[in-house]
């Protein structure tokens, strides 16, 4: 075992400080040691997206950044999505459209949605899908899904 | 006032907003103090002799607490249970980790015990196992030939049943046939690939001898049962709990080894224990689904009538079963009338051993196979006598008044209306215009094919004498003294929503509202007992327990009413959610104001017992037979042999729907994944059992770029087989699919001559065909 080494990240506006080994999945450091369950493990390739949050304001995939790589850095997880008991428009649109079955993919996936609005405040369902791409769902078929995208772009545009 | 009535209506899924937020809890999510984590090894070989196992290293290892192989527990936990019967059947000794032979790639050989997940990976490396390989087969109709390596050698050969369907007199049918068309289908296998794999945690309370197992499972309750008859652990002192499931598609109606493992580690331990199934091992250790190559033969009068069908197929089992294997390919047989009059029909299945992970149910189960089989064929039929697809299809359906239609198979289709779903199919698809498009476009060499199916499927599985372990599903209405209503089902959903859909059942029957039920399910300490979901069971078994539960209170809470309003019950009248005597509706009380004085129980009718809760068993007396017509466009590209799906419509019949916006999200999810088998998936192993598939960048899942907008609609022909009139909508998307996109691609390629393809029809595929008709062509 490898000697750990102290790292600090702010997830979801909260410092958080522990002793890690190097090795450390960005996504088990969530998980286990801070214990936010939200974000999702599907493949531990970087494949399938359901481990995706925002580091510094890109989606990533955390199954395969080392927790080490974000120390002293900003992450969002599906967790700080929400205003307190307010969903964000993202969530209350996946619900809305029925945007989720099992529920899984769903934080990486409304992450990656996230993104995605933050760049194209008006996307058309090709973009969505091509946005989305990285995510998958086995439940939806993502039709419901490209809905609910649509929908929460229309609620964050008139917010501005 | 009128209830407004909530079934049928769109409501909004009441388990969704723990879901969006990261809230749920999923077996990985369950966090208890001291828990140790395991990991397994497994074999590297499809089929090699164990000579020995080394362990003391890894035992050493930083973290490790214990380290056990097949030799260590073969006496302490009985073999991975297989439920489905089969007088044929041969039950090779399928044990929790290989003892002296691995018999598939992914075969667990030994499991480590540490303090966290990455010491005991960590430890897997320090294990030394000495195999002498042994040769190895893993074609399935190669199992079948003279000469094949035998896998289990206690049988002269890999035949693990066999099973035979025989109606009518196929021969004479075959006689007096105008023409027989013959076709070798493949259904390749598919890996179920839930997004959240397997896992288990284990808790055994030393003291109170107690052990509970929460796991991503789709029956916990048949998982009790067999979890203490392989530990032998009281039943009564087993509580399996199904927490948030993400997603099964059948991978997790099932009884897996690393259940039992994990279980009798936290036994032994007097400690949890979990073990979380890696995407890997998920490719290599959790079920497969379909695995089936066919030949079918049907014989055809020259205006297209059907006089008889046989299907002779070898069904890939895999090295073992698991638990309800040999119960598939029978379905396929049971199937094979499609959505026709066949007066003969004949099926002979082989179940094979291969060197392979086992298949079992997987989205359809057997069902996809029969209308791949009776779809394709028909086409090829049409195409062969220059009838138009949908002609032949009409010529040969069932007519309404043939309801309830008994099939040459023995089943009996309890309702249906073909002709109307495929006429509303055939005006949304604009199908007379799309045929015109199509032969435009062929004129500028652009290839558009249009493929039907119309499907018929079986669900609401069923009645308990169809089923291996019971086809009856419970549950329980109970009022609280506060007038909030507790559902248990022993239905376990993992992403159905029933959460939802049975509290809009209950809701209107008992005249409350929505947001006052909560529907509890998955844990069977609290829902004493239950089948599961799957087998698009959930609501029209399930939820027709939940219903006459709800009836009962209903009925016991008029007699409460009666008693207080002082009148006689058969003068009250339930209107608005309230009792009241005819006549006089303001002195109305309601069932929520009547559960109180059920509980106080102090001004009760004669000797009733206190409390308002009911349970019921609902017992079907038939399965529901779904159905629907699926049309699909395509364009096929002959120079990269690329297919798009231009447009997609899916009309279904489930009978009387309870939440639409919950249907259209199973039907949606269900065509994704039948496109992917027409297109994309597929599992491949390679002739020394290597798995090549093992990983997502290998195994082709749909994704949101690759699919169209699907366009659905529904016709609604209630089931008499159960109150709610509901049939089932979990597998319909999938089993009308697959033939609809294949069937689509070879129209699109007939001016190439094409006739068949096997699936996936992945682009080299029809590249090929298409270079090697230009190469005729040029050729002249």
């Amino acid at each position: 075992m490898a000697a750990t080494r102290r790292i600090t990240i702010n997830i979801n506006g909260v410092s958080t400080s522990h002793e890690v080994e190097p090795r450390l999945l960005l996504v088990h450091y969530i998980r286990d040691m801070v214990g936010l369950t939200g974000t999702h493990v599907g493949c531990e390739t970087s494949v399938c997206g359901a481990c995706t949050v925002m580091l510094n304001g890109a989606a990533i995939k955390s199954c395969t950044v080392l927790a080490v790589q974000a120390d002293g850095e900003e992450v969002l997880t599906i967790e700080g999505l929400a205003q307190g008991e307010q969903l964000h428009p993202l969530q209350e649109a996946f619900w809305e459209c029925h945007g989720l079955q099992c529920g899984y993919c769903t934080p990486g996936m409304i992450l990656s949605a996230y993104q995605l609005l933050l760049r194209l405040p008006r996307p058309t369902e090709k973009e969505i899908r091509h946005g989305i791409e990285g995510n998958l769902c086995r439940c939806t078929g993502y039709q419901h899904i490209v809905d609910a995208v649509q929908q929460a772009a229309g609620q964050m545009r008139a917010r501005r | 006032m009128p209830l407004s009535r909530l079934v049928g209506a769109r409501v909004k899924r009441r388990e969704d907003p723990r879901l969006v937020r990261g809230l749920a809890h999923y077996v990985d999510d369950v966090r208890l103090p001291d828990t140790l984590h395991v990991a397994i090894l497994r074999s590297p070989h499809a089929h090699a002799r164990i000579r020995s196992i080394r362990v003391e290293e890894a035992s050493k290892a930083p973290g490790v607490v214990s380290v056990v192989t097949g030799i260590d527990i073969r006496d302490s936990i009985g073999p991975v249970p297989v439920v489905a019967q089969n007088p044929t059947l041969r039950v090779p000794l399928h044990t929790v980790l290989a003892v002296d032979k691995v018999c598939y790639v992914g075969d667990g050989v030994a499991a480590v015990v540490a303090q966290d997940s990455y010491a005991a990976q960590d430890a897997l490396d320090l294990i030394q196992v000495d195999y002498e390989p042994l040769p190895v087969v893993s074609d399935p109709e190669k199992a079948l030939a003279p000469g094949s390596p035998v896998i289990h050698s206690e049988w002269p050969d890999n035949v693990a049943f066999r099973w035979t369907l025989k109606q009518g007199n196929l021969a004479k049918a075959f006689r007096d046939a105008y023409r027989i068309v013959k076709q070798h289908l493949v259904h390749q296998r598919l890996a179920p690939i839930a997004i959240e794999g397997r896992g288990v945690l284990a808790r055994y309370l030393p003291g109170e001898k107690e052990l509970t197992v929460w796991s991503s499972t789709q029956i916990p309750h048949l998982l009790k049962t067999q979890l203490s008859i392989m530990l032998r652990q009281p039943e009564n002192l087993v509580r399996v709990i199904a927490p948030e499931v993400g997603g099964a598609f059948g991978s997790k109606l099932n009884v897996y080894a690393e259940e039992a493992l994990v279980a009798y580690l936290s036994r032994t331990l007097n400690r949890p224990v979990k073990w979380i199934e890696e995407r890997r091992e998920n490719f290599q250790a959790t079920i497969h689904g379909r695995g089936q190559v066919g030949d079918v033969e049907i014989a055809v009068k020259k205006d297209g009538t059907i006089l008889g069908l046989q299907y002779r197929a070898i069904a890939d089992i895999g090295a073992y079963h698991q638990l309800l294997t040999p119960g598939i390919p029978p379905l396929t047989g049971l199937m094979l009338s499609g959505a026709y009059k066949i007066p003969c029909i004949s099926m002979e299945v082989t179940g094979v051993f291969t060197n392979k992970m086992s298949t079992d149910a997987y989205r359809g189960a057997g069902r996809p196979e029969a209308t791949y089989v009776v779809e394709r064929i028909i086409d090829r039929v049409a195409q062969e006598l220059g009838i138009d697809p949908v002609k032949i299809r009409q010529k040969n359906f069932p007519q309404r008044r043939d309801f309830p239609f008994k099939t040459a198979t023995g089943l009996i289709y309890d309702s249906g209306n073909y002709r109307a779903a495929l006429s509303k199919a055939l005006k949304l698809a604009g199908y007379e215009k799309l045929r015109k498009e199509q032969k435009r476009l062929r004129n500028q060499g652009r290839y558009l094919g249009i493929g039907l199916s119309t499907y018929v499927e079986i669900s609401g599985m069923g009645p308990s004498a169809a089923m291996p372990a019971g086809g009856w599903e419970s549950g329980t209405v109970r009022v609280e003294p506060t007038g909030k209503v507790t559902v248990l089902t022993g239905t376990s959903p993992h992403g159905q929503g029933q959460e939802t859909s049975f509290a809009q059942i209950v809701a209107d029957e008992l005249g409350v509202d929505l947001d006052d039920i909560t529907v509890v399910h998955g844990d069977t300490a609290v829902v004493t007992s239950g089948i599961g979901t799957f087998g698009s069971r959930a609501t029209a078994v399930g939820g027709t327990a939940v219903l006459q539960a709800a009836t009962k209170v209903k009925e016991k809470a008029r007699k409460i009413a009666a008693n207080i309003l002082e009148a006689n019950p058969v003068d009250l009248v339930f209107s608005g959610g309230k009792f009241a005597v005819k006549g006089v509706p303001k002195k109305g009380i309601t069932i929520q104001q009547i559960a109180l004085e059920a509980h106080l129980a102090t001004n009760l009718p004669k000797r009733m017992e206190p409390g308002l809760s009911a349970t019921s068993v609902f017992e079907p007396s038939n399965f529901t037979f779904p159905f629907g017509t699926h049309i699909c466009v395509v364009e096929v590209d002959p120079k990269s042999g690329e297919v798009t799906v231009k447009k997609y419509i899916a009309v279904d019949d489930c009978g009387k729907v309870i939440n639409p916006l919950l249907v259209d999200g199973q039907i949606h999810g269900g065509i994704a994944q039948g496109i992917g088998q027409a297109l994309w998936e597929g599992v491949v192993y390679d002739e020394n059992g290597q798995l090549l598939t093992g990983s997502l960048m290998d195994y082709a899942l749909p994704k949101a770029k690759d699919l169209p907008r699907l366009e659905l609609a529904r016709t609604e022909t209630p089931t008499p087989v159960n109150p709610l009139g509901a049939k089932g909508v979990g597998e319909s998307g999938t089993i009308g699919s697959t033939p609809a996109v294949v069937n689509a691609v070879v129209d699109a390629l007939a001016p190439f001559g094409v006739v068949h393809i096997d699936m996936p029809l992945m682009p080299e595929k029809i590249w090929r065909l298409c270079r090697s008709k230009d190469a005729a062509d040029r050729r002249g």
